[in-house]
Order: C-alpha cells, then structure tokens, then sequence
C-alpha cells in the first residue's frame, strides 16, 4: 500500500518534475557551460576559460545595467508597498459602493506590460500628453519625462503607480485577517489610530509586507517590457536594466556566451537576495499566534 | 471574502464627518486610477488634428469612430488575435491539467523525497524567466520550434510552480473523508482526482485559468524571442510593433490598446471575485 502510495505520487508530479529537469535544471547547466563560451548560435561554441565574467569588470554597460537596476528597485519597492498599503487601508472601511473603489484601482494591473507602457508614453508625451497637459494649465512647463537622461527612470517608477492595485489587493487580505478584537481592547485601553496603526496593524501585517516585499523585489529585476517599449534603455543608457542588456547580448548581437554569463549573475543576485530576506523574516516578520522571541 | 464578516473591525464603521472626507478620499483616488483610462479613449476617438490641437481638445465632438476600424486594420490585428488566442487557451488547458495533476500529489499522497521536492517547486516561484531564456531558446532553436507556438504552450503542460502551489492549497483544505469512499472502491488517484477533488475544487480551478489566460494574453518577452515572422505575432507584439512603427497616430495606438485589452478586462469582470480573492488568498502566507 505505502509503495503503491509511492508510485501513485512520482507518477502525479511527473509532469511537474520532467519540467523541472528539461526547462529548468536542464538549461541552467546548458546556460552555465555556455556562460565559459564563445557561441554565436551558428557555429560550435568555443571554450574561453572565465573571460566573460573577468569581461563584465570592465564593461561600463554591464556597470550601468546593474546599477539602474538597483537604483530603480530601491525607490519602486518601498513606493509600490506603501502605496499598496495606504490603497488598502483607503478601500478597507466599510462603506456603501466601497467594492466599486476597489475594482476601479485594481483595474489596471489587468493591462498587459505593453499596453500599460504605452498608454503611459502618451500620457507623459511632452506635446498631447494629458500630464502636460494639466501641469500646463496650471502654469507650470512640463518636462520631457521620458526623454530626459535625468527624469527616464523615474518617469518609469511614476507610472507604476497605476500598478498598485496588485499590492493593495494582497494588504487588503492580510488587514481583513486582523482580529477586531484587538482594536476594541486598544480602543478601550484609550490607544489613538495612530498607535493602534503602529502597534497592532503594523506588526501584524508583518507577514503580508514580507510577501509583498518578496513579489516586489523579484518582479523589479525582471523589469524588460516598460524599458523595451517606452525608452528603449535610453536616453543615454539611463534605462538600461540587465534583462535588457541580456536580452540585446543575447537576441540582438547573438552572444549566447556572455548573455548566459550575465543571466547567472542575475540568478546568483535573485538568490542571494531572496535567502537574504527570507534569513531576516525571525527578525522583523511576526505571525499571530507565535510567541516572540 | 468570508473573513470580512468574521474580523471586520468596528473600528472601520465610518460615520458622520470622517464617512463624507473617507468618500472624497475615495473619489478623487478613483478619478487618479481612471484618468488614463479617461485619456485613452478621449484619444482614441480624435481626428488626427485634434490630438496634439491647442487649446488641447478634451473631448471629441463628434467622436471619430473609424479609428478603430482604421487602426485594427492597417496591421493584421486579426490574425494576431487567432494567434493570441491559440496560445492562451493551450496555454490554460496545459497549466490547469497540468497542475491539478501534480498539485493533488502534494496535497494527498505520500512518498520518500516529497518534503525536499516541495521545497524545490516552492524555489522555483522564484526563479524569474530572463534567467532561463538564453538556454531556452538555445534548446528551441536546436529543435526547430523557433517561430512557432510549441515554445509557448508546451511548457504549460509541464506545470508552474505557484499555481501547482496554489491548487495544493486548495485541496489541503478537502476532507479527506470524501475520498475515503472512492478508495474503497479501488479507485486510483487519477479517478479520485477527476470525480471527487475537481468538481468540488471550481473556484481554485477558475482562479489558475484566469491568471493562467491573462499571463498568457498579455506575455511579451517568450513571444518576442520566438516569434519572428509577422504573421506569428500575437497582440502585444503587434501594439509594439505598430508603436515602433514610423508614422506614431496616437489615436489608433490607443483604439488597440483598448481593444486588445478589453477580453482581459472582460473576463476579469466576470470572475472578478475569484481574481481578486485568488490574489487576496495565496498573498497571506509564505
């Protein structure tokens, strides 16, 4: 009976596990051997010892990927979370009509990368642009946004704004789980929202911000589609993000070798990362129930 | 959202002032959320004149309707949309069956290695796609699925970690006692899971086809790696084909945007509930 159990399991993940070896444990070998070539697709690969990777030390390209990046994932990821968060506290009160609030902000986060992205190109257009637009009849000369080597990748994380339904939807679950019992206690004991908010939504949302956190981080590495479409890494290299240095190594030049040794590198980055926060959860994330430390 | 009626702070109940300012709150955040929606469409329905006219041009009278026709049909929208759809609905079948298959394992049956290979699909949530599309397409393009839709259907079939995680969760919560009868029976899991976990699992099983559709309806980089020829293209490379073409017509590219746009946002409204709580449900716990 156990073995039959047994059978009956590796049989149900087949799929899953042929998966996993073909499209994922299979191609990080493939790419990590690569990543030690010279391969242009058309002809063999050629062995070239470590030179990609002691190649990236000294490519100013490779330098600038990393470094908008990072940049733009330090300012998204709190923006998106504490948009999220106040979204969802703004649509959490019970009021008549509040679901119609709700599905106006996560409407759209159903636009597709691309649609988003352009829709956002012609709201930030210098001329025709409706930010423009109404900055102009109030006064004020809008800039070039998109086009400036100083305002690109911030017009990027200005846009994503339009995204925060998706974080809010996830705050707005972790708030409705929070016991009301909790509030009235504090209530009763004279506490003021201010310090209800720190003291009793705060550290119980811990394990909701720490998903978000989580979700937030990953997709900012894998930023491509907006700065594909809208700046096309420019102006200047301002926009430049590693996907889309890999994806031009890789699709536009057709250097497979240094594609895939970047690739790895963003891999060893993702790691590093998530093992990085997912150690730092004993410290800061709090799930009810648990006794602190 | 069941727990709404169970921990609905009190706190929330607003009334008199703070209800009427939580309301102007409320709207002018709307009006923010809407206002490229509002722009998009106003656009959408100018003469070319219009669109860059000062005084700018709020609202077209009379609005221009050819631009939809126009715009859809200066590239062949319609045969993206064949592709597009060709994709996403193989892509669907692939990941539901795919998923429930192996999801039901996890949940259910017991074996030697299953603590460490749950572990190993939890990890696998996290590993982005750039990471594995150079030596995917390097694979595809050895066995000639480049320029083809295998590269982007096949994989379904082979599961996705977070609605395989996702569907477990589900069928955790089943009582194991339903089963009980079927086992009796000499059904094997297969039986068990088609006849007695599936139909009762339609809400987890609508949620994994939704975001399974949407994810493929609007995929951009696997269809521009493998997609060449125009007439392979789906939707979204066609929007960015068509805005990276020469003579920019803002009002066409925003009649596309919201055409290729509205099945998503006609399916999200009419599973809106199972979209938002899906998210709402795998968001609490990691």
């Amino acid at each position: 009976m156990n073995r039959q159990r047994a059978v009956a399991f590796y049989i149900s993940i087949s799929p899953w596990l042929i998966g996993f070896l073909f499209l994922t444990i299979g191609p990080m070998l493939l790419s990590l051997y690569a990543s030690f070539t010279d391969w242009d697709l058309l002809t063999a690969p050629v062995w070239n010892g470590g030179n990609n990777y002691i190649q990236m030390l000294d490519d100013p390209s490779f330098h600038q990927a990393l470094k908008v990046t990072a940049l733009y994932t330090l300012v998204y990821v709190p923006f998106d979370l504490i948009g999220g968060l106040l979204l969802a506290m703004l649509v959490q009160a019970k009021l008549r009509g509040i679901s119609v609030f709700r599905t106006i902000i996560y409407l759209p986060t159903v636009f597709s990368g691309v649609a988003f992205v352009v829709v956002w190109i012609w709201m930030l257009n210098p001329r025709g642009g409706l930010i423009n637009l109404l900055l102009a009849a109030v006064g004020i000369q809008g800039p070039r946004w998109l086009q400036d080597p100083s305002l690109a990748l911030w017009s990027l994380v200005l846009m994503s704004f339009w995204g925060w339904g998706r974080s809010m939807v996830i705050f707005l679950a972790g708030l409705l789980t929070i016991p009301s019992v909790l509030y009235e206690a504090a209530a009763i004991d004279g506490a003021g929202s201010w310090k209800r908010f720190w003291k009793i939504t705060l550290p119980l949302l811990t394990p909701t911000i720490f998903f978000n956190l989580v979700l937030s981080i990953i997709m900012t590495f894998q930023t491509f589609t907006s700065a594909f479409i809208a700046t096309d890494g420019g102006p200047l290299d301002s926009t430049l993000f590693l996907v889309l240095y890999i994806y031009r190594e890789a699709f536009q030049f057709f250097n497979m070798g240094y594609a895939s040794a970047l690739a790895w590198v963003l891999f060893i980055i993702i790691m590093i990362l998530t093992l990085l926060l997912f150690r730092s959860q004993r410290f800061w994330v709090f799930y009810l129930g648990e006794e602190r430390e | 959202m069941n727990q709404e009626t169970n921990f609905e702070p009190s706190i929330l109940k607003l009334r008199g002032r703070r209800k009427w300012l939580r309301y102007g709150l409320l709207i002018v955040t709307a009006m923010l959320f809407l206002a490229p929606v509002f722009w998009m469409i106003s656009s959408s329905l100018k003469p070319e004149y219009q669109i860059f006219a000062t005084p700018p041009v709020w609202w077209p009278s009379p609005p221009r309707w050819a631009n939809y026709t126009e715009a859809l049909t200066t590239l062949p929208f319609g045969r993206f949309a064949v592709n597009t759809l060709i994709i996403a609905i193989g892509t669907v079948i692939g990941h539901v069956l795919s998923c429930s298959i192996v999801a039901y394992g996890f949940a259910r049956l017991e074996a030697p290695g299953k603590g460490f290979l749950f572990i190993l699909l939890l990890s696998t949530i996290m590993l982005p796609y750039p990471v594995t599309m150079v030596p995917l397409y390097i694979i595809f393009s050895r066995i000639g699925w480049v320029n083809n839709f295998l590269p982007l259907i096949v994989p379904a079939f082979l599961g996705n970690a977070f609605y395989i995680f996702l569907l477990r969760q589900a069928f955790k919560q089943i009582p194991a006692e339903l089963e009980d009868a079927a086992h009796m029976d000499g059904a094997n899991f297969l039986q068990i899971l088609f006849y007695v976990i599936l139909p009762i699992s339609t809400p987890a099983l609508a949620t994994v086809a939704i975001f399974s559709f949407q994810a493929a309806w609007n995929d951009f980089l696997a269809p521009l790696i493998f997609l060449h020829d125009q007439s392979k293209y789906t939707l979204q490379l066609g929007l960015s084909f068509f805005r990276g073409s020469y003579q920019i017509n803002w009002a066409y590219i925003m009649a596309t945007s919201l055409v290729i746009t509205l099945p998503v946002i006609l399916v999200f409204f009419l599973f809106q509930k199972a979209f938002i709580e899906g998210i709402g449900y795998t968001g609490t716990k990691l």
